[in-house]
This record gives C-alpha cells, sequence and structure tokens, in this order.
C-alpha cells in the first residue's frame, strides 16, 4: 500500500473526456497501483499533451521513460514504448502516458510543448534509437558522438562489444 | 635494485635521501575528482584529516604544477582519453595513485562504459582500495606511496638518462 | 569596440564543474552568450547493470548515483519497489528512515555550502562547511558503518534500529550545528563581496523555472512552494511540522538562503522524529528473493537537490525489466543556459554552483 495515493482515479472522467475528443487516438484508461496510464496512437500524442498542459494544467513533464519490448512484444507488437510521466503544480496529481512506437518509425517531439523534454528525448535516441521528429538538436547525450549501437537495447551486451578503450 | 645502489657512491646514496625526503614531504597533488571517491579525497583535504600534514594540501588545478595524480573515481570510456592526456601533460617526475575500486578495476560496474581500472592507459604506483576508501585509508595509501618515493633514486636518473625508474 | 566572440571550454577537468562536467561556452568580452553542457563523462550505464541485479541488489548502486546524499537515492528507490510490491513499511522504520533522509539533506546541503562558497573564492567556509558536516557523518558511520555511500535503508524498512544511546548522540550533533551556521552567516549573509557576486546573478523567473522543470531549492527560490514532502508525502513526512522555505528573485543568492533555511527545517524534523519515535519492528517482512509480479509504477521524494524519482516495471522475476530513475540534476542542468546568458563569465561558476549538481546522478 503506498503512502499515500497521489494519483487520484478522479481524474478518470476528465480523461474519458479527453477520449471523446480525440477519437481513435485515446485507446484506453486505466489505473493499477494508484498510477493512471493512458495508451495513445502516435498521431495523438502531441494534441493530447497540449490539451493537457494548456487546459488541465499539467505543467510539467516529469520524465520521458522508453521501454524496449524485444521480448514481451508478440507478433506485430511495436519495438518501442515511449511512457511521458505528467504532473500538475500546485496539486500534483499524475499522469503517464503510453505510446507505442516501432523501431523505423518516428515520434513527434514533445518539445515545443515542454521544453524540459529536450534533454530526456537525446537520452531515449542514445539509448534506445527512438527517433523525435521535430526535436531541436537530437544527438547522443551520455554516449561519445561515435559510439556505434544503443546501449539501453534488450539485445545490446552489457559489456559492451568492441572492449572500449 | 638493491645491488644497484650498491654500487653507488656515498655522495649519491646521501643527495638521493634527500632528494626524495623533499620529494615525498611536498607533493603536490593534481586531483582528478571524477565521482563518489572526489568527495572523500575532498574530506581528506578538509580540516579533520588533515592532508596538509603531510604536505600536500596545494591541489592543483592544472596538471602542469603538479606531481601526484590522484585518480578518485570512475573513470569512463569517454573520460579516458582526457585522463590519458592530463597523465602525459605532468611533467617528471610524477606518481599516479589509483583510488577506489573503480580506478583500479572497473569496481561495481562492468558496463560498456567504464574502463575496467585506470592501469589500463596511466602506470600507477599506488592502488588504495575502498568504495569510498575512508581518508583514513586515503591517508594510509599516500604514507605508501612517500615509502616508495624513499625507495627511488632519483639522481641515477640524472646521471644516466637512459636509466627507468621501475614501477 | 568590435564584436568579438570566443569560444571557451570549461572542463570536463576543471576544480569547479562539481566533477566530469564540460561546458561549451561562447563569450562577448566578458558576457556569456551561450553554454551548451556536454555530459556523459560519468556514464556508468548504471540502467542496463540494474536490469541484470536482483531488486536488493540494486539498493547500495543507487547510493553512487548522487553521491552526496545518498541515502536519499536509496529512499527513493525503496519506496517504489515498495508501492510495485505492496509492501507496507512499519511505522517505527518510516520514523527512523525520516531522521536519516533529513540528516542526509543537512549533510548534502553543508557540503554544498562549502563548494559554493569555495568556488566564489570564500575558501575558509569550505573548512567550516566539511567539518559540520563530519559531524553527521559520524552518525552514519555509527548507525551502518559507512560515512558516504551508506546503504542506510533496505526494502521494507531499515537494517538497525535507532537505539535512546544513538539519538542522544544526534540531538548532541544537532544542538552543535546551528551554532556552526551562525559563523558561516556571520561571513557570508551580508557580507558585500558575497552579495556583489550573488544577488541579482543568473536569476530564473517562475513560469521559466517551471517550463525548464527546475524542482528542489531553485524552484523554491523562485517563490514556488513545490516540495514532495508536502505535495505528496511519503514515509509519514505529514506526520511533522515543518515550513517549506522560499525565495522570491531565483537568484543565487535566494537559492543560498533557502538552502540554509532547510538546514534549519531539517533540524526541526529530526526532533520531532526522534522525540515521537514510535515502538515497532525496523522492517517489514521481506522474501529473501524478492519476486514482483507484473506491473509498473512512479514514485518521487524531495531529495537535496530537487525531485528524485524511479520507474520501475517488474516482470515477475526477481529482477526488475526496467528501472528508470528521474534525476533531478539531469533537468536542473538544462536550465544552466537561460540562467547564464548575460551575465559575466566568471559568474558561472557561481551559478553552476547555485544549482548544485551531481555528475553521478546526471550521467547515471
Amino acid at each position: 500500500m503506498p503512502d499515500a495515493a497521489a494519483d487520484r482515479p478522479e481524474l478518470r472522467p476528465a480523461l474519458d473526456a479527453l477520449a471523446a475528443r480525440f477519437p481513435g487516438e485515446v485507446l484506453s484508461v486505466d489505473v493499477d497501483k494508484g498510477d493512471l496510464t493512458v495508451r495513445l496512437g502516435k498521431a495523438g500524442l502531441i494534441p493530447v499533451l497540449r490539451a493537457l498542459k494548456e487546459e488541465a494544467g499539467f505543467n510539467a513533464l516529469e520524465d520521458v521513460i522508453v521501454l524496449d519490448n524485444l521480448r514481451t512484444a508478440g507478433e506485430g507488437g511495436k519495438r518501442f514504448t515511449v511512457l511521458y510521466q505528467l504532473c500538475r503544480f500546485p496539486g500534483a496529481d499524475r499522469v503517464r502516458l503510453a505510446v507505442d512506437v516501432g523501431e523505423d518509425e518516428g515520434l513527434d517531439s514533445a518539445v515545443p510543448v515542454y521544453r524540459s523534454a529536450d534533454w530526456a528525448e537525446r537520452e531515449a535516441f542514445d539509448m534506445f534509437g527512438v527517433r523525435f521528429e521535430g526535436h531541436p538538436g537530437l544527438r547522443r547525450i551520455y554516449m561519445p558522438e561515435d559510439f556505434e549501437g544503443h546501449p539501453l537495447r534488450k539485445d545490446f551486451p552489457l559489456e559492451g562489444r568492441d572492449g572500449g578503450v | 635494485m638493491t645491488e644497484a645502489s650498491g654500487k653507488q657512491p656515498f655522495l649519491l646514496t646521501r643527495a638521493d635521501a634527500f632528494i626524495t625526503w623533499a620529494q615525498k614531504n611536498s607533493l603536490w597533488p593534481f586531483g582528478s575528482g571524477l565521482a563518489c571517491c572526489a568527495i572523500e579525497m575532498i574530506a581528506t583535504a578538509a580540516a579533520r584529516f588533515d592532508i596538509a600534514r603531510f604536505g600536500m594540501e596545494l591541489f592543483r588545478a592544472s596538471p602542469r604544477q603538479a606531481d601526484l595524480f590522484i585518480v578518485a573515481g570512475t573513470v569512463t570510456n569517454k573520460m579516458a582519453p582526457v585522463i590519458r592526456r592530463l597523465w602525459d601533460q605532468m611533467p617528471d617526475p610524477k606518481w599516479a595513485l589509483a583510488m577506489g575500486n573503480c580506478a583500479i578495476g572497473g569496481g561495481p560496474f562492468p558496463t560498456y562504459s567504464v574502463l575496467q581500472g585506470v592501469d589500463k592507459i596511466i602506470p600507477v604506483d599506488v592502488y588504495v582500495a575502498g568504495c569510498p576508501p575512508t581518508p583514513q585509508g586515503l591517508i594510509h595509501g599516500l604514507m605508501i606511496l612517500q615509502e616508495k618515493i624513499g625507495r627511488s633514486h632519483p639522481t641515477k636518473e640524472l646521471l644516466d638518462p637512459d636509466a627507468r625508474r621501475s614501477r | 569596440m568590435a564584436f568579438k566572440e570566443i569560444d571557451l571550454n570549461m572542463g570536463p577537468q576543471h576544480p569547479s564543474t562539481h566533477g566530469v562536467l564540460r561546458l561549451k561556452l561562447a563569450v562577448d568580452n566578458e558576457v556569456v552568450l551561450s553554454v551548451e553542457p556536454v555530459i556523459g563523462y560519468l556514464h556508468r550505464g548504471m540502467e542496463k547493470l540494474w536490469e541484470s541485479l536482483t531488486y536488493t541488489q540494486v539498493v547500495p548502486l543507487t547510493d553512487r548515483l548522487d553521491y552526496l546524499a545518498s541515502l536519499s537515492n536509496n529512499l527513493g528507490y525503496v519506496l517504489t519497489v515498495e508501492k510495485l510490491a505492496g509492501i507496507e513499511v512499519p511505522r517505527r522504520a518510516r520514523y527512523i528512515r525520516v531522521v536519516l533522509a533529513e540528516l542526509q539533506r543537512l549533510a548534502s546541503h553543508l557540503a554544498w555550502l562549502g563548494f559554493q562558497a569555495n568556488d566564489i573564492g570564500a575558501m575558509s567556509v569550505l573548512l567550516y562547511g566539511f567539518e559540520a558536516r563530519e559531524t553527521v557523518l559520524d552518525i552514519f558511520e555509527e548507525y551502518c558503518g559507512a560515512r558516504l555511500t551508506i546503504h542506510g535503508i533496505r526494502i521494507g524498512g531499515v537494517p538497525h534500529d535507532l537505539d535512546a544511546a544513538l539519538a542522544a548522540r544526534i540531538r548532541k550533533v544537532l544542538d552543535g550545528i546551528p551554532k556552526r551556521l551562525a559563523d558561516i552567516r556571520a561571513l557570508l549573509d551580508d557580507n558585500r563581496i558575497w552579495k556583489q557576486r550573488t544577488v541579482g546573478i543568473g536569476r530564473i523567473a517562475a513560469g521559466d523555472a517551471i517550463a525548464y522543470g527546475l524542482t528542489g531549492p531553485g524552484l523554491r527560490a523562485c517563490g514556488l512552494a513545490w516540495d514532495m514532502r508536502k505535495d505528496i508525502p511519503y514515509s509519514s513526512y505529514d506526520e511533522f511540522d515543518f515550513d517549506v522555505p522560499l525565495g522570491r528573485n531565483g537568484d543565487v543568492y535566494d537559492r543560498y538562503l533557502v538552502r540554509l533555511e532547510e538546514i534549519c527545517q531539517s533540524i526541526r524534523i529530526v526532533r520531532q522524529a526522534l522525540d515521537g519515535l514510535p515502538e515497532g519492528e525496523t522492517s517489514a517482512k521481506v522474501p529473501r528473493v524478492l519476486k514482483v509480479a507484473p506491473a509498473e509504477v512512479f514514485h518521487t521524494i524531495e531529495a537535496p537537490k530537487g525531485v528524485l524519482g524511479f520507474y520501475i516495471k517488474s516482470n515477475g522475476t526477481d529482477k526488475p525489466e526496467r528501472v528508470k530513475m528521474k534525476s533531478p540534476s539531469f533537468i536542473n542542468l538544462q536550465s544552466l543556459e537561460h540562467m547564464c546568458k548575460g551575465n559575466l563569465f566568471s559568474d558561472v561558476v557561481g551559478i553552476l554552483g547555485s544549482l548544485d549538481i551531481v555528475l553521478g546522478e546526471i550521467d547515471k
């Protein structure tokens, strides 16, 4: 049992209304362990982010998280799931958006909506190879410029490939 | 080493003793503070553990003014060329101390981005183990380094340019 | 006078960059035009490594993230695992965690104070701050044997009990801190040179701060009362009475004042926790091999540097499928350019110090 369930399921009606506004893009809304997750289609990402920021007051993008579904995605499943963790201040409500994206697909950059997405998207690109269209300067952030491969992918070995230096 | 010093004239061994006494009691560290060990290195230099007792309070920011390279923390593959260049920029005589498990052998990080030991790129004189080593541990390592310096023969190198100081 | 833009490189080896940070500066004579931080010189592959370790084995590695506040990292991670696995922590353990976390905040802020003052030139404050910090580290060493990478908070509770003798020693340390702090404040608060180097320097407006995702004392110095201990309380923080210090101008001086006041508030919280320490167990019963059913959670705490978050996805085994850390310093560093633009080049060091970043946390 968490100390304080900050992610209030009362947000659910508001998000169901969102689903009505963006038909076909909001795929599901669920609550688990106090966390609210909204699954979206790729095309709905930026409009939903904008709506949540400007109308619902979710003024902070706390994190952009990428999951590699290499071992868990079935036939026809997309390689990556990109999660956007949003928070509303004051009030401290949270909502998580989840978008599936394939290995060779790009995703629209969230930087025009949330400036704090800048480095988070660069990290996602560096570690997983997810491309963000419209990012002001998408390049590696942790690994050296000439590094080959994307380390956090499940098929990249922990010790690395070429022995480093 | 022993038979070499046996052949050395008395005056030169006395000169050696004087030079090494001066060197070991006035080491100027170049603190390459990379990660957590850097904080313990700074704590060693602070008031409670007081590295100044050993003549080492003058941490130089530039490698060209330092003679002891303390590698304190994890060396990553991205940082390795920088460490190598800093070592090359230090003038002789110079010594290196690998502080902490990461500098010794990669520490708890057997990963794609971590150099598994700084001795892969620079010659290390003393290894101080710990994660991080306590200030007492670092001081013990520094005292061992002082003993090592005390055993060296600087005049031999002055007179015979081909003689390499064995590490 | 002709306009002359110079590109300057600062770091990754530099005494004032608080670790291996590289800053690419473009300056017009002495005025900063742009700052581009280059990071990754301490990227150790922690998140990848965690996927091959059990939940319990990950805890000591979290110490190495923000190495100036390791207990906070421990707390952030174990609270997320407990939320994921549905583990309920006994009240006594929660109080002891609050004592440890607030003492850690004290130690972290004292180290920050030393570094910030040293960077600007007040070198004796480094020694005073570190000596005050040593008294707190003595407590940690007595509690679980380590000074810096402490691993003093585990999944389910805490490893050791806090007996009356240790509580008395903590109280003695807390009695000594205000005097040391008063000495430092007497040197700096109304010091003309200190104020010239900090007031009005590195300003950020509240709206920009939120846009950049700034959290922690940097955000509170802009006047915004956002503190996870109050907004989304964890580990019984809602049972304690404390204030959240706020600034007004969002400059280096206000960040300095906010952190100093946070030290006083931390002392207040620890005293309350010690006075009200309930009876009970120091840890929940956690299986030796902790397997967690598939789920995903995100949880945050108020670490000394800002809002620290962990996202964990479990897959039914004893190893996590994915652990992602939301690092406050990583996000805070993005606002460095905004704060530095238009200031003098020699203020970059002061502004960077006031952000209070730790490269271990930024680079993971």
